[in-house]
């Protein structure tokens, strides 16, 4: 390592520039060294107003640089800069010297100078730390019963401050000076339909005026609009644009431009040619950039420059995509139709809440840009068309579903504007064989890693290079999960053995079998080991119980919501103790029971059977647990009673058979201690209502479940639960949690959310139908198997001497229950030594 | 010969566990095609004695039992393993005599 890079400041293009270097210097040239004035380091600011789902500063962060190269200096400003001779200076005294510095500062709020702007209670809205002073402001209203904010600023920043206080409950008022929301973004059209629908989220839109004054008047704040009006607050939120962070190049003497920023060159060259300055404290070509994917790319030109390349910046895509408030707006190419001759073609659709337009050149031959508001699916497709020649009439672009021609992006057409990744990237590593699926080309090319609008093209361009996604369940059926649910369902069928004979081949498998007992069971039809569905189950399934690596098995009663009677608790402890077993509590709020053998099964179901319990089904594809917090009978903190909707959800959904387990939980506050958030629904309670959380995942690719409906009552809730669950049921592959089931659907959650929601397909009754069927039939399958000799009888350890115990099973003790003695194998040779080890 | 049960005892792709005189199990399959079948029962990638307990099928037409622990499948009329065909378990001769499932030594 030869030369140092110094960096001021670790934000999302600091951090980029980091791992754009890391990457490409792979001969470790450069040694980093970074200097942040916050005292964390980098994380997502683009996703900031989703800290308030969850409170989770974590789940902002960004990869850490896990890198000898790399040294980072948290709460360490730089404050000096000796160019001469190529020093830095930081507020710790630190001294370092440089061979490159960038200057990736960023930007601060614009507050806007209204008199009264420094009072407690306004804010601004940059960081983690402002959302924590908004929330505890916020908290200290609510408390005394009050829920009133101002947002000021319309645009992008302003309406995601908008949604970060709505998920606090508070429907604030937006004051914007231009004459419509988002002014940048969206055209007069779009801004109309965008206002009426975040009106009906209760927002209050002031367009056209701003605030003169703000006042305290003993606990409120009395904002008065230059129009007239006056508001009477609790909070109010600046977010209203930024200001570059020029002042350390200003003060060093580096160029800077009249309106702010650092003036660089194509190369992000500041006048000092040491000296780079990226992201929104750098003026490029007279521009200040407030948006991520510019910084990023002049983070890659830099990494570039340092390593001796050529690179310069390519100019910025300003599209966008995002979802505020719950509606999708996007914004592409020359949205405003400011070239000459453009012409626009619009699609205003009051009655379905959608806008779009498309910008074409004079001769309506050339794709300029476009705006699409409440519904942008199109927007994957069009963006990359911009600038290039329009397939038939531009009205087909964005006319109703099916009626547009059949489009193909030509090779050099960017797919993934987060990554700058080309169609004809994307093309070569399928083409080439390293990527067969969307999972292969994210990794090969990080397309998709970004904002992720691209992954339905990613799916649409290995179709197009003949890739087959076979979605075939096994040797024996062609068809998917999916389509062999619909056929079970639609044609009556009840047996494995009339499905495989008249829609697939062979006799079957362990992966055909088990799938389809898992659908015959989702369609109510009978207990799981009633005649020839015993044969298809896999052995957990077919002994009621959790094969453990020994061959015996481990027992879970259910507890709903994990509330427990202590005669309850007394009499598992009591059956644990007679049959000598294993006891440990689960994640899942209750109590597993290991080392039953097949004949002590029915044994032990009967004592507990008699005391009330009823099948767990930890062994089943099906619904586990609904885990609970304690909610608002106990806690101090709690505002719903999380225990009692947790119980009911469990004996809702209990004996659910699904294509995977499925797990939830409820959380009486907003400080989750259940968990929710990780499980495949949670449920969050909020002062009106309840939150409704659904796709998390622990186990190897953890993920948090994303938000679906917020404030909703409890009735309303359960029919959304009602409708996710068995959408999930039928649509999913074998053995797909709802996470990457939700990832696979196209549209992704928010189709989910059309679909459980606004009922976009007109299923919901129907599946709701289908959940009320499940609830009238469930019935205990313990109870069941005790009831039936002929089932009991398969309860045995062999068929020739029943109740003889297995003489392969033997136990030890280890902290005073036993264990068991790992086997000896005989066929490797490694085993007994294992065994040993473990003793 | 040990009988060790009768025919109709056993359901289609359903094994049963048996134990015979000199202490060891077998793995007894009646296939939906009606052939009969018995297989040492003790898994040798678990140790575990629980063949008798997976799922029976065909792989590429080959009549297997899946073993329940790692899922690695078995030739039933071999014992071959068809994951790993260093391994496998043994085979036992089986008669069905008026109707009586008998099985004899390896």
């Amino acid at each position: 390592m030869t030369r140092t890079l110094v960096i001021v400041g670790h934000g999302m293009v600091g951090h980029r520039l980091v791992e754009a270097l890391r990457e490409k210097d792979v001969t470790d040239q450069w040694r980093i060294v970074v200097f942040a004035e916050e005292t964390r380091p980098a994380y997502d600011r683009v996703a900031l107003s989703s800290y308030v789902d969850n409170w989770d500063a974590d789940s902002l962060s960004l990869a850490p640089h896990d890198d000898d190269a790399v040294e980072l200096h948290l709460n360490d400003q730089v404050v000096h800069i000796d160019r001469d001779n190529k020093v830095v200076r930081t507020t710790s005294g630190r001294v370092q010297s440089y061979d490159a510095l960038v200057l990736a500062t960023g930007s601060v709020p614009f507050v806007p100078p209204v008199p009264g702007r420094d009072l407690p209670g306004c804010h601004v809205y940059r960081t983690i730390e402002d959302l924590d002073g908004i929330r505890a402001t916020v908290e200290a209203a609510h408390s005394s019963g009050r829920h009133a904010g101002m947002v000021l600023g319309g645009g992008l920043l302003g309406l995601e401050a908008a949604n970060a206080l709505r998920g606090m409950g508070i429907s604030p008022h937006v004051v914007e000076l231009g004459p419509r929301l988002m002014p940048l973004q969206v055209d007069e059209g779009g801004a109309g339909l965008l206002k009426r629908l975040v009106e009906k989220l209760d927002l209050t839109i002031h367009t056209g005026t701003s605030a003169s004054s703000i006042e305290r008047d003993g606990d409120r704040l009395i904002a008065k609009l230059s129009n007239g009006v006056e508001l009477d607050l609790d909070v109010v939120v600046f977010s209203a644009g930024i200001r570059p962070r020029d002042e350390l190049a200003r003060s060093f003497g580096l160029q800077v431009g009249e309106r702010g920023g650092i003036i660089v060159d194509q190369a992000c060259r500041t006048s000092d040619e040491n000296i780079y300055a990226i992201g929104e404290c750098a003026n490029l070509g007279g521009m200040v950039y407030g948006l991520v994917a510019p910084g990023y790319s002049m983070a890659e030109v830099v990494a570039d420059r340092l390593l001796g390349g050529e690179a310069e910046f390519p100019g910025a895509d300003m599209s966008t995509k995002l979802k505020l408030l719950g509606v999708d707006v996007a914004s592409f190419g020359d949205a405003h139709a400011k070239e000459e001759g453009a012409l626009e073609v619009v699609v205003n659709d009051a009655v379905a809440g959608t806008y779009a337009k498309v910008v074409v050149s004079d001769d309506a031959k050339t794709l300029l840009g476009g705006i699409l508001v409440g519904d942008a699916t199109k927007y994957p497709m069009l963006r990359p068309l911009v600038g290039r020649p329009v397939p038939g009439d531009p009205v087909a672009l964005i006319g109703p579903a099916g009626g547009g021609p059949e489009l193909t992006l030509p090779h050099d057409a960017q797919v993934c504007s987060c990554h700058a990744v080309i169609k004809q990237d994307i093309v070569d590593v399928i083409n080439s064989g390293e990527a067969v699926d969307v999972p292969g080309i994210k990794a090969c090319t990080k397309a998709g890693t970004g904002c992720g609008s691209c992954v339905p093209l990613l799916k649409k361009l290995l179709s197009e290079c003949g890739v087959e996604q076979s979605r075939a369940l096994c040797e024996h059926f062609d068809h998917s999960r999916a389509d062999l649910f619909e056929i079970v369902r639609s044609t009556g069928i009840t047996t494995f053995s009339e499905l495989i004979s008249r829609h697939g081949r062979g006799r079957g498998c362990d992966l055909c079998k088990p799938a389809i007992a898992s659908i015959l069971a989702s369609l109510d039809n009978g207990h799981v080991l009633e005649g020839e569905q015993a044969t298809l189950q896999d052995t957990n399934d077919r002994f009621l119980a959790n094969l453990q690596r020994n061959g015996t098995y481990s027992v879970v009663p259910r507890i709903p919501g994990g509330e427990i009677t202590p005669e309850k608790l007394i009499v598992i402890g009591e059956v644990a103790r007679d049959f000598g077993l294993y006891t440990k509590i689960t994640g899942g709020q209750r109590i597993d029971l290991f080392g039953a053998t097949v004949d002590q099964l029915p044994q032990i179901w009967k004592r507990l059977v008699d005391a009330g319990f009823e099948s767990g089904h930890a062994y089943g594809k099906a619904l586990r647990t609904v885990k609970s917090c304690v909610g608002t009978t106990w806690c101090r903190y709690g505002v719903q009673d999380s225990v009692s909707l947790a119980i009911e959800l469990e004996l809702r959904y209990r004996g659910l058979r699904s294509p995977h387990k499925l797990k939830s939980a409820v959380s009486g506050c907003a400080r989750e201690c259940a968990e929710a958030r990780g499980k495949d629904f949670g449920v969050i309670a909020t002062e009106n209502g309840w939150n409704l959380y659904v796709g998390g995942n622990g186990g190897f690719t953890p993920r948090h479940a994303d938000l679906i409906a917020s404030d909703v009552d409890t009735e309303t809730l359960i029919k959304l639960i009602d409708r996710f669950l068995m959408f999930y049921i039928r649509t999913a592959d074998r053995l797909q949690r709802t996470s990457t089931w939700i990832e696979s659907l196209e549209g992704g959650l928010d189709h989910l959310r059309a679909v459980i929601v606004d009922d976009s397909l007109g299923i919901c009754a129907d599946l709701e139908a289908a959940m009320a069927k499940h609830v009238d039939n469930y019935a205990d399958e313990w109870r069941g198997v005790l009831e039936d000799p002929e089932k009991l009888a398969r309860f045995t350890s062999f068929v020739n001497a029943p109740g003889t115990p297995d003489p392969t099973i033997s136990f030890r003790e280890e902290r005073g229950q036993k264990v068991p003695v790992l086997l000896g194998v005989p066929s490797f040779s490694g085993a007994e030594n294992q065994a040993e080890v473990s003793r | 010969m040990t009988p060790v049960c009768e025919l109709s005892v056993l359901q289609p792709d359903r094994g049963v566990a048996a134990l015979l005189p000199d202490g060891s199990q077998v793995a007894v399959f009646l296939t939906s095609a009606g052939t009969v079948h018995a297989l040492g029962n003790i898994d040798p990638f678990s140790g575990a004695a629980v063949l008798s307990r997976g799922i029976v099928g065909d792989r590429g037409g080959v009549p297997v039992v899946v073993s329940p622990v790692y899922k690695e499948a078995f030739e039933l009329t071999t014992g071959k393993c068809l994951d790993d065909p260093s391994t496998g378990v043994p085979v036992y001769p089986v008669v069905v005599i008026d109707g009586v499932v008998q099985v004899g030594s390896p």
